[in-house]
């Protein structure tokens, strides 16, 4: 079938970008979007032009590596999919695509349609952690974990961080990804001594990142390829009270 | 868990500069949403009473509305009305600036508009609140010039601290102007309730499976039985169904 792509083509993150039109007469079916953008690239090499710059690496949807905006949506028209897990049977032929890289103030653009996410680490540095003494393992079933608790943390810890969230967000905020990390770790027992101060220094890294703030429209939850819920965003901002106005922090000691 | 379930504040807090702390609270955008929450709180509060008292234009006696009024602007309830007025003006203006502020910070976070954007579920009323905000706030300041201060169309009082409001609303509801922008604010304002009804559950982190999709269904019968009770003045004086 034949794809028309438009992508954003962007030398260099000081350069100015435009989209770019290419057609693909012959797209099969069974590809995968990536695989697309591959026969693509080999003709642009061929005919000696610069390639399409786009990350990925698993191609199994599980890094969170790939991912841009398809026709203004975050991996494409398929919910709860990453774009290496979209195939190209999706679409019709003689669709029109408009490609794009995530847009944030805290994602820069590198090239095309790659950004730079290190933000998230920074996030992940500042508090989504926790503290454990090394040494031997503990002993197994030590630390009693509730069935419910045990389900919804691993919900939460399906985030692989790919960014959806903070492209699809019409603040570009960064509320869906830190909510995941601050539930995966806050539903757990190992997660409770450092549960105020996570949600402090992580939302205090979020401004630093200049990411945008969260204004409960919901389209992050859309786009999510792991199917993260909004309710992630609740606990954030119900932690982050509680470690203002009934957490110990800056307290004397007793 | 122990620590969590003791929340008294020790002497030491007082220590640590509080108004430091509210300041910080204030200056973290989930700070800021948790005051928008609060504060619109205050003003659907005010805004449902504002309602009911007038409801009572279709009494069967025609005097009820008026003698509310009078009950309300009473000299001796004069330290009340302008509590309320103060503490309702407060919560506006901390709503305004608090949504403000986050507007501008959200907008500085995506320099760059996609060419090409799609709004996957986003309700129209989630993604015009900050049309309906300002247009809402229009209408108050006009609603004010014009049952209160008088400054739009004449007012007529009954006597001193006495307003003649069943007069003041039917012939100002009998021009179609303004009874046009009335009933075009109350649609806005239900959008607005309706996304800002649910919103500010989450905003302060109540969320539950069992009970959002019933929070949102609440917000929306809520957000259209004020805008009904609202519009169906205007138009119960146009249809000639409320005279003086
Ligand atoms: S390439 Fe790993 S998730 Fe898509």
């Amino acid at each position: 079938m034949r794809i028309v792509l438009h992508i954003w083509r962007q030398a260099n993150a000081a350069a100015a970008g435009r989209m770019v039109r290419y057609e693909l007469p012959n797209v099969n079916t069974h590809m995968s979007f990536l695989e697309m953008l591959d026969i693509l690239n080999e003709d642009l090499i061929g005919r000696g032009e610069d390639p399409v710059a786009f990350d990925h690496d698993c191609r199994e949807g599980i890094c969170g590596m790939c991912g841009c905006m398809v026709n203004g949506v975050a991996h494409g028209p398929l919910p709860g999919t990453t774009l290496c897990q979209l195939h190209m049977r999706h679409f019709k032929d003689g669709d029109e695509l408009y490609l794009e890289p995530w847009r944030a103030r805290a994602f820069p653009v590198v090239k095309d349609l790659v950004v730079d996410r290190s933000a998230f680490d920074r996030l992940i540095a500042a508090g989504g952690f926790i503290s454990v003494a090394t040494g031997s393992a503990p002993d197994g079933n030590a630390i009693l974990v509730p069935k419910e608790n045990a389900d919804r943390s691993m919900d939460a810890a399906a985030c692989i961080g790919c960014g959806a969230c903070v492209a699809m967000c019409p603040n570009a905020s960064a509320s869906l990804f830190m909510g995941a990390k601050l539930a995966h770790l806050g539903l757990l027992p190992q997660g409770q001594p450092e549960r105020d101060r996570r949600v402090m220094a992580m939302e205090a890294q979020a401004n630093r990142e200049l990411f945008g703030s969260c204004t409960n429209i919901g389209e992050c939850e859309a786009v999510c390829p792991k199917d993260i819920k909004l309710e992630v965003i609740a606990r954030m901002n119900r932690d982050f009270l509680h470690a203002n106005w009934i957490g110990r922090g800056g307290l004397k000691g007793d | 868990m122990q620590y969590r379930r003791k929340q008294d504040i020790h002497m030491s807090a007082v220590a640590i500069n509080p108004l430091n702390r509210a300041v910080r609270f204030y200056e973290a955008p989930i700070g800021k949403k948790a005051v928008m929450a609060v504060t619109g709180v205050m003003l659907v509060g005010y805004v449902i009473g504002h309602l009911l008292g007038n409801l009572q234009i279709y009494s069967s006696d025609p005097q009820q509305i008026n003698r509310y009024a009078a009950f309300l602007h009473n000299p001796s309830n004069a330290l009340a009305l302008w509590g309320v007025r103060l503490i309702l003006l407060a919560a506006v203006v901390l709503h305004i600036v608090s949504s403000v502020q986050l507007w501008q910070q959200n907008r500085e976070a995506r320099p760059l508009r996609y060419y090409k954007k799609a709004d996957v579920p986003t309700s129209y009323a989630a993604r015009t609140m900050l049309w309906s905000g300002p247009i809402v706030a229009a209408f108050v300041i006009f609603h004010v010039l014009h049952l209160t201060t008088g400054s739009i169309l004449p007012l007529h009082d009954i006597g001193p601290n006495m307003p003649d409001v069943r007069y003041n609303v039917v012939s100002g509801f009998q021009n179609y102007w303004v009874s046009g922008f009335y009933i075009f604010a109350m649609i806005l304002l239900c959008m607005h309730l309706y996304h800002g009804l649910w919103s500010m559950f989450q905003s302060v982190g109540i969320s539950h499976p069992r009970y959002t999709s019933k929070l949102k269904k609440g917000a929306a019968i809520v957000a259209i039985l004020i805008a009904i009770g609202n519009c169906s003045i205007p138009i119960a004086v146009m249809a000639g169904l409320v005279t003086y």
